[in-house]
């Protein structure tokens, strides 16, 4: 290889790499840009990258959408549940994972890689069915319900990883100077564990506010929407749909992912990129 | 595999005295439970429920009866069921396909020491980070036929000469979603082939190279075939995700234009909520398991084939 194809060849690596960080970045920067737009500007059919000015009327006009507040606090409720619900059974559940070898193990990691591919067009009708027999349509509760099940598997899976990496010989050295099996737990497990818990508690909490497909299906009283639930519906007004409350609205779900992703980001890329070139 | 590593424990249960491993057994069992039982109810139950319901005619209005294989012939005899097959797996295939070429292009890009690989990386976080429904409204803002960047970019490229419709048009609309899957789906396929690529044996690299083979050479004879399982693994898990996704594409453009991206959970949603035919929905559910079932137990057989 003579230096020259070689400088060629960078010079085409950086040109793709940059191809590749816009065609992720621009749509985002777009959405960003429209948030801040005014509706003149936005009518506009030549539209610009950046905004004229940085306006907040979209934001505030997002805010005070009767629809899209009241779905936030929907949201919030239904999320903030299902995280104490899916901590609560699932803290348990993986610290015996994690520790005992029972069958109901093999059983437990079956499922949980079984949920990856999960057939969810298999279930909703009968899950539709089931629920409505106990009164639970329309209601946030059996939505809470539905978005526990469907967290359980990765919340399960996350956090036995985070019991196992806790030396048994910790417990087994506690058990020998006397302590009794549930102090063990709650004065020397649970303290280890909370790093695990809180980042379980995240990602639950995300999956759940971000959750569509069985909010749509159990959620018909629009006073009961989620938010992702009324921005959908939000578009589905053809016409009249004012894109640059949408966009504001949009950004606004985000930041409990955005935050999740920015505590994570780091944890996520390195677990997923053990020993990565350094860029 | 690697998963299977992390998920034994990682000591070696010491050897009990019998009553005592069955007492602890006893205790995990119950700890389990809580989790277990709501699983069973929400999960596992539904699951049998929607197998037994693709033999009935129930409707949203009545308990049905069985009926034995009758909604399965009409489903065979239903052309708008089989246009939504078709349309499912021009999808899954053509969003799979593409977003692996792409994203093994990238990853090799991003394997090689380049200024900014780093950034490019944290930046394929955006697309998971996103909720599918917040991605979809973001990309009708950029396909939007009158203040879309989409029209505007290719039009001043000189690609396009007026403004077109993109989700609209029957026939830009499923390229256009698949366009959208594939942006969704490519960042992560890139990350799982990256740390697939960094796998690979510097060592046996460096022979090759020492013995005079060419990058491409290499790259087909050395890199490729120690990616297989990575790339078996990552295309049969993008393909079975893009035949399950819904949020997306039901937010871009509900099937539409003429059913033209009718894809086949959107066509499963609509007969069982929006037109109460329960039992039919569920036999499409069964249908399309089965298909996704066998199209991957055909595709693991032949990869398995090839890799001996």
């Amino acid at each position: 290889m003579t230096p020259r194809r070689l400088t060629v060849g960078r010079a085409l690596s950086y040109l793709a790499l940059a191809g590749y960080v816009v065609l992720l970045g621009f749509p985002l920067v777009w959405l960003l840009s429209t948030s801040f737009k005014t509706p003149r500007e936005l009518a506009s059919l030549s539209p610009s990258l950046l905004p004229e000015s940085f306006s907040l009327t979209n934001f505030r006009s997002a805010i005070e959408q009767q629809d899209l507040l009241r779905a936030g606090a929907n949201s919030l409720i239904v999320a903030g549940c299902t995280t104490a619900l899916v901590i609560l059974v699932s803290v348990p559940a993986s610290y015996a994972l994690a520790r005992f070898r029972s069958r109901l193990r093999g059983v437990a990691m079956g499922w949980i890689l079984v949920s990856q591919v999960f057939p969810i067009i298999l279930i909703v009708v009968p899950l539709f069915l089931i629920l409505k027999q106990f009164g639970l349509i329309d209601s946030l509760v059996g939505l809470v319900l539905v978005d526990l099940v469907w967290s359980l598997p990765f919340a399960l899976w996350m956090l036995q990883g985070y019991v196992a990496k806790i030396p048994a010989e910790l417990e087994e050295a506690a058990a020998t100077d006397g302590a009794s099996r549930l102090r063990t737990l709650t004065s020397i497990v649970f303290p280890l564990l909370l790093p695990g818990i809180a980042a379980t508690s995240m990602f639950a909490f995300v999956l759940s506010w971000n959750e569509f497909f069985f909010a749509l299906v159990l959620i018909q009283d629009p006073t009961l929407n989620t938010l992702p639930l009324a921005l959908a519906r939000f578009v589905g007004q053809e016409g009249q749909v004012q894109l640059g409350p949408l966009a504001a609205g949009s950004l606004l779900s985000m930041i409990p992912s955005l935050v999740f992703f920015a505590l994570m980001q780091r944890r996520l890329t390195s677990g997923l990129l053990a020993g990565a070139v350094k860029g | 595999m690697s998963q299977h590593a992390t998920l034994d424990p990682p000591v070696p249960a010491p050897a009990a005295p019998a009553a005592r491993r069955r007492r602890r057994d006893a205790g995990g069992t119950i700890l389990v439970l809580p989790a277990l039982i709501p699983v069973a109810l929400l999960s596992v139950w539904p699951l049998l429920q929607g197998i037994y319901l693709a033999f009935t005619d129930t409707t949203a209005g009545r308990p049905g009866a069985f009926v034995g294989l009758r909604n399965f012939a009409d489903l065979g005899s239903y052309g708008l069921f089989w246009d939504s097959f078709r349309i499912g797996l021009v999808w899954a295939v053509s969003v799979t396909v593409l977003q692996f070429l792409l994203a093994l292009g990238l990853a090799l890009l991003l394997n090689m020491r380049l200024r900014g690989a780093a950034f490019a990386r944290v930046l394929a976080l955006i697309p998971w980070a996103m909720p599918p429904v917040i991605i979809a409204i973001m990309w009708k803002l950029m396909y939007d036929p009158r203040s879309g960047p989409v029209n505007g970019i290719l039009s001043t490229l000189g690609i396009i000469d007026h403004n077109v419709n993109w989700l609209g048009d029957f026939s830009t609309a499923l390229p256009a979603v698949i366009f959208v899957g594939v942006w969704v789906g490519m960042p992560a396929t890139t990350v799982v082939l990256l740390a697939g690529l960094q796998s690979v044996d510097p060592a046996v690299l460096e022979a090759g190279a020492v013995d005079g083979a060419s990058s491409w050479r290499r790259f087909w004879h050395i890199v490729l075939p120690s990616l297989r399982p990575v790339i078996v693994a990552i295309t049969t898990l993008d393909f079975i995700w893009s035949f399950n996704e819904f949020g997306l594409v039901y937010v871009l453009t509900a099937g539409g234009p003429g059913g033209k991206t009718m894809l086949p959970m959107l066509f499963a949603y609509n007969e069982a909520f929006k037109y109460g035919n329960f039992g039919l929905a569920a036999a499409m559910g069964v249908v399309i398991v089965a298909v996704i079932v066998l199209l991957m137990f055909v595709y693991l057989r032949a990869q398995r084939r090839a890799a001996q």
